[in-house]
Formats: structure tokens, C-alpha cells, sequence
């Protein structure tokens, strides 16, 4: 595992390795965040025993990042936060990321452990072109349907790129 | 956005209401979406059955830009995303590359930043209350709530010079010196609001016919709404103190005394309540912001962030250089990642801003309330009656530029 030892002591970390040995592949804590990466077949896995067993009710967001021409190449990323409230412990933020390469990039869906986490796959689905095992509606969603490529990737021109719309 | 004819052929239905259904096209242009939102309701008489919403027309690719200008050419990009908080977006994307940067921002400037997003949040309050009680059809209210709203864009134009998209925050700092004699119009400001809140619950909150229009509208579990990801005044209307200025304070929130006002109907009515008593609060807060606005510098002391004064940079060759290199090239961020969360007038607005330390972001996401928010549209809708959509709608105040992006 590659994380510091404040990270590996962090009681997050402790859970998930105790749960699921080998899910936490890395790990960093700065700025008073704290980032886990987890093997990206795992996702499914640890998000249900993060959200059921370690309270991290809300899903922020998820959103992607682009490390072109590095590989693997994209980056997953899952903003969960514990809220402040009886029987919570503290307001507490966690960041999940999980690596995909540049071919055929595909996860499994969190849809089932969170509902909102619906548009903001489709979101990245849409300006990524990464796709999401299980997601009850893979559609873009703020691109026309019949728009080619994947605005947001690295390799996307941001000028010069002609649209016609279609006469419906 | 999804296709018309496909969208129409993946809305599940069983097989027996389909006989008599009939699908109506709310929008793209409709006065109740307030803004460019096409919802897709399948009716059985008066029924809703299903509804879908198709967002997407109004993306104008702002993250995409943001890859391309300097880190402090993003925030008028910034003010774009969600036109009625501009300044909440300003202070949030401030803020995230502000710890990028291990950044100390003086105490006049953080305090500068608390009154003036008050004062947004009571802007966007205003043109919510207005429209959405013009939707229900309180038409004087949209007059009386505009001309609130005008005092608030003229303290705006007189901080900043600008009515709407002030950019005001900047990284470090703020973009000006507060004027002159600001104090006076503030505190004229926060006492008339006080009456005019007064005014609005006179007119609305014991009102039957808003009663009738609202109380028991629109109805979702607290549980629901967290599984959608809803924040602000929607989940304070379901009874949860959800906000991010008492729960993980910013920019010196922790030095002001106010309350989270909840309520636990978690209807149309509550979700008003719940905003009226916000602005109440927002004025309270504008008032202790004016009374201890501390002294001293509205900017930090980083002249390689900051832009010198321009008497500064006329006599002092440092100056000079440093401005040069900020305008041409800008200023290098150290790599790393944070996201920074803020608590927006329409619920919690994230910023994650990922740096490789170069002079531009290399990405920055933007976590919407208004898109979250949005999402609870379907099964806010669904099985309940048509005439109650309008506000349903209303009651959680999306801005369609703050969802598309």
C-alpha cells in the first residue's frame, strides 16, 4: 500500500482494511482531506460498506479527471461526506478514487448503494466517455445524443469544432 | 439531452394505464421551468405517472474552459455557472485555491465576503420568493420582491461596479477596496429588509389561498431526499440542520451568531418558511458584519498572487515585475487537489479543483446544489396531480446555468 502511516492509522483506513483486505490501494491525506484510492472491481464493495457501516450517508458527487497521455488514465473520483447530526460522530469528508485505463474504460455503478449517483454517472459517462456496469439509464445527458466524442477528455479540442443541429 | 422519441420509449409503465396515458412536453420553454428545462410528464388524467426531466441546453463547456485561462482568469467563469449566487460562486472557487496555496486572506476581506454572500443569498431569496409566488399566481409579489432586489444589485454595482456578474472575490483577497460611505447604505439596507420580510409574511404566510397552494405539496421523506443528494433549504425543510456554515464554518463563519431555521413538514410551505427565515437571519448576520467589520488590508500579502497597487507599480521596480508576470502568465498553484465545499443559497456548492502546478487548472468539477436538487424532480412528481407540479417545481429553486454548467 502506498499511504503514509497518518493515513494507514486513519480510522476510515483501519475499517476498510479490516473489512476489505486489499480494496485500499493507496492513499493520501492533505489539506486536511483524505483521498483512499480503491482497486477499481472493489468500488461496489466498499462504497455499500462505507455508506452502511461507516455512515457516509451522502454522496457529494463523482465526478473524472483526465491524466492524458498517462495510463491508466482516467481517474474515478466519489466525494462522500458524514454529516453532523445525533448519533453521528463529526462532519467528515471522504474522496475515493479509482483508476481506469484509456481502453473501453468501464466501473461498476454506485446507483444502487446511492440514487443520486444517477446523472452524475450519465455526467461522466456524457464528457468522459467512461461507462458504468449496472446504471439503470447510460445516456448523456448534457451533450446532444448525437454528438461525437467526449467534450471534456484531454484530446478534445476546445476550438474548432462544428455542430449542426439536427431538425427535429 | 436525450432524444425525444427514445426518452418516450424507455419511461416504463405498466402495460394497462399505457392505454390511456397521454404524454405532455413541458418546456423547453415553459415559465414555470424558469429557464431552459424540458420535463417529460406521462399523465392518466390529471395524474402525473411519470416524469422525467432533460436537462443539457443550457451547457456552454465552463469546466472545460476553465482548463484553458489562468487561475485568476476562472472566476468571472465562476459567476456564470449560477447567475443568482454568483457571489457564493466566487468565494467558494476563492477559497479552494486559496488552501491550493496555503493562503492567509486578512480578516477584513473574510468578513467583507460573509456580508456581501449574505447579501446573495437574500438576492437569490428575493428572485425565488417572486417567481415562484408569480407561478402560483401572487402576482404583486414579483413587483414587491424586484424592488428589494434592485437595493441589492445597487450596493452590488457600488462594491464592485458591476450589477450581476460582480467577480468581486479574488484569489487572495478582494478585486477592489470597499467604497466609501458603505456602512451607511448597508445598515439602511439591513433595517428596511427587516420590514419588508414583514411585509412579504403579511402578505403570503397566513394567506389561505398560498396555504391551499402549498401546505402539503410536494412531500418527500427525509430519507428520500438524502438518497437524491439534496441539500439547503430542501433538506432543512425535512427537519435535518444540514448547513455547511455552522457544520464546517469557512471564511470566518464561526465568529457570527446566528440559527439554522428547520422545519419538519418538508412541503411547498415549509420549504418557504424556511427560506423566509434564512433571509431573516442573512440580515442578522449583514448586521454583526457591519457593526465589527475588523481594519486593516482586504488583501493578503502575497505579491506574487496579488496585484500591486497602481501607484505601487508606477514608482517600485518589484512591483512592476510582479504585476508583469501575474498578466502575462499568472501564478503557478502548487499540484495537489482539494475540494471545497461551501453552503450556496440553494444547498451545498462544491468546487474540486485539481492543480499540476502549473499556471492553469488542470480540472476543475463543480458540484451544483441546482443539479443535485434537480434530480429530486421525478419522484417529487410522480403520483400526484398535475396542477400541484408548478409548485412542486418552484418550491426547489434551480437555477438551469448552475445545473448544465
Amino acid at each position: 500500500m502506498l499511504m503514509t502511516d497518518q493515513v494507514k492509522e486513519m480510522r476510515v483506513t483501519k475499517a476498510l482494511e479490516g473489512a476489505l483486505p486489499g480494496a485500499v490501494v493507496a492513499g493520501k491525506f492533505e489539506f486536511n482531506e483524505l483521498t483512499l484510492e480503491i482497486a477499481t472491481p472493489r468500488i461496489l464493495e466498499a462504497t455499500g460498506f462505507l455508506k452502511h457501516k461507516e455512515r457516509f450517508i451522502r454522496l457529494a458527487a463523482v465526478t473524472c479527471v483526465d491524466r492524458y497521455p498517462m495510463e491508466p488514465r482516467f481517474e474515478v473520483i466519489y466525494h462522500l461526506h458524514s454529516m453532523k447530526r445525533p448519533g453521528f460522530t463529526e462532519d467528515e469528508r471522504l474522496r475515493l478514487k479509482c483508476r481506469l485505463g484509456g481502453d473501453a474504460p468501464t466501473i461498476d455503478s454506485v446507483c444502487s448503494v446511492w440514487r443520486c449517483a444517477d446523472w452524475y454517472e450519465r455526467e461522466v459517462f456524457d464528457l468522459f466517455g467512461v461507462s458504468f456496469n449496472g446504471h439503470p439509464n447510460m445516456t448523456r445527458i448534457l451533450m446532444p445524443t448525437d454528438w461525437v466524442g467526449h467534450p471534456l477528455r484531454k484530446d478534445f479540442p476546445i476550438h474548432g469544432h462544428k455542430y449542426d443541429y439536427k431538425n427535429e | 439531452m436525450s432524444d425525444y422519441k427514445t426518452a418516450l420509449a424507455e419511461m416504463p409503465s405498466d402495460a394497462q394505464a399505457r392505454r390511456r396515458t397521454m404524454t405532455l412536453n413541458m418546456g423547453p420553454q415553459h415559465p414555470s421551468t424558469h429557464g431552459v428545462l424540458r420535463i417529460l410528464i406521462e399523465l392518466d388524467g390529471e395524474t402525473i405517472l411519470k416524469a422525467a426531466a432533460d436537462i443539457g441546453y443550457l451547457h456552454t463547456g465552463i469546466e472545460k474552459q476553465c482548463e484553458v485561462r489562468t487561475w485568476q482568469q476562472v472566476v468571472p467563469l465562476t459567476d456564470r455557472v449560477d447567475y443568482l449566487a454568483n457571489l457564493s460562486n466566487n468565494l467558494c472557487y476563492c477559497l479552494g485555491v486559496e488552501k491550493l496555496l496555503q493562503l492567509e486572506v486578512p480578516a477584513r476581506a473574510q468578513w467583507t465576503r460573509v456580508m456581501l454572500t449574505e447579501l446573495t443569498r437574500i438576492n437569490s431569496h428575493l428572485v425565488w420568493l417572486g417567481t415562484h409566488a408569480l407561478d402560483i399566481g401572487a402576482m404583486s409579489m414579483f413587483m414587491y420582491c424586484l424592488q428589494e432586489r434592485e437595493e441589492v444589485l445597487k450596493i452590488f454595482e457600488m462594491f464592485s461596479g458591476q450589477r450581476m456578474m460582480t467577480s468581486y472575490f479574488r484569489i487572495g483577497g478582494l478585486a477592489l477596496e470597499p467604497p466609501r460611505g458603505w456602512q451607511k447604505v448597508i445598515a439602511k439596507f439591513v433595517k428596511t429588509m427587516a420590514e419588508r420580510i414583514d411585509f412579504y409574511e403579511n402578505l403570503l404566510t397566513g394567506n389561505p389561498i398560498w396555504g391551499v397552494r402549498t401546505k402539503g405539496v410536494g412531500t418527500m421523506s427525509l430519507e428520500d431526499l438524502l438518497d437524491w443528494g439534496a441539500t439547503g433549504p430542501m433538506i432543512r425543510a425535512a427537519g435535518l440542520a444540514l448547513d455547511l456554515r455552522k457544520d464546517a464554518p469557512y471564511s470566518s463563519y464561526e465568529k457570527f451568531d446566528f440559527n439554522v431555521p428547520t422545519f419538519t413538514e418538508s412541503d411547498v410551505y415549509s420549504r418557504y418558511l424556511v427560506r423566509i427565515a434564512e433571509m431573516r437571519e442573512s440580515c442578522k448576520i449583514m448586521k454583526q458584519a457591519l457593526e465589527g467589520m475588523p481594519e486593516g488590508a482586504w488583501q493578503a500579502d502575497a505579491p506574487h498572487v496579488v496585484l500591486p497597487e497602481r501607484e505601487k507599480m508606477k514608482t517600485q521596480m518589484e512591483a512592476l515585475i510582479y504585476h508583469f508576470k501575474i498578466v502575462t502568465e499568472g501564478f503557478a498553484v502548487p499540484a495537489g487537489e482539494v475540494y471545497q465545499a461551501i453552503e450556496a443559497p440553494r444547498g451545498e456548492l462544491g468546487y474540486y479543483i485539481v492543480s499540476d502546478g502549473t499556471t492553469k487548472p488542470y480540472r476543475i468539477h463543480m458540484r451544483t446544489p441546482s443539479f443535485a436538487n434537480l434530480m429530486v424532480l421525478s419522484p417529487m412528481l410522480e403520483n400526484r396531480m398535475l396542477a400541484d407540479s408548478i409548485s412542486s417545481l418552484g418550491s426547489m429553486d434551480f437555477v438551469l446555468g448552475d445545473t448544465d454548467r
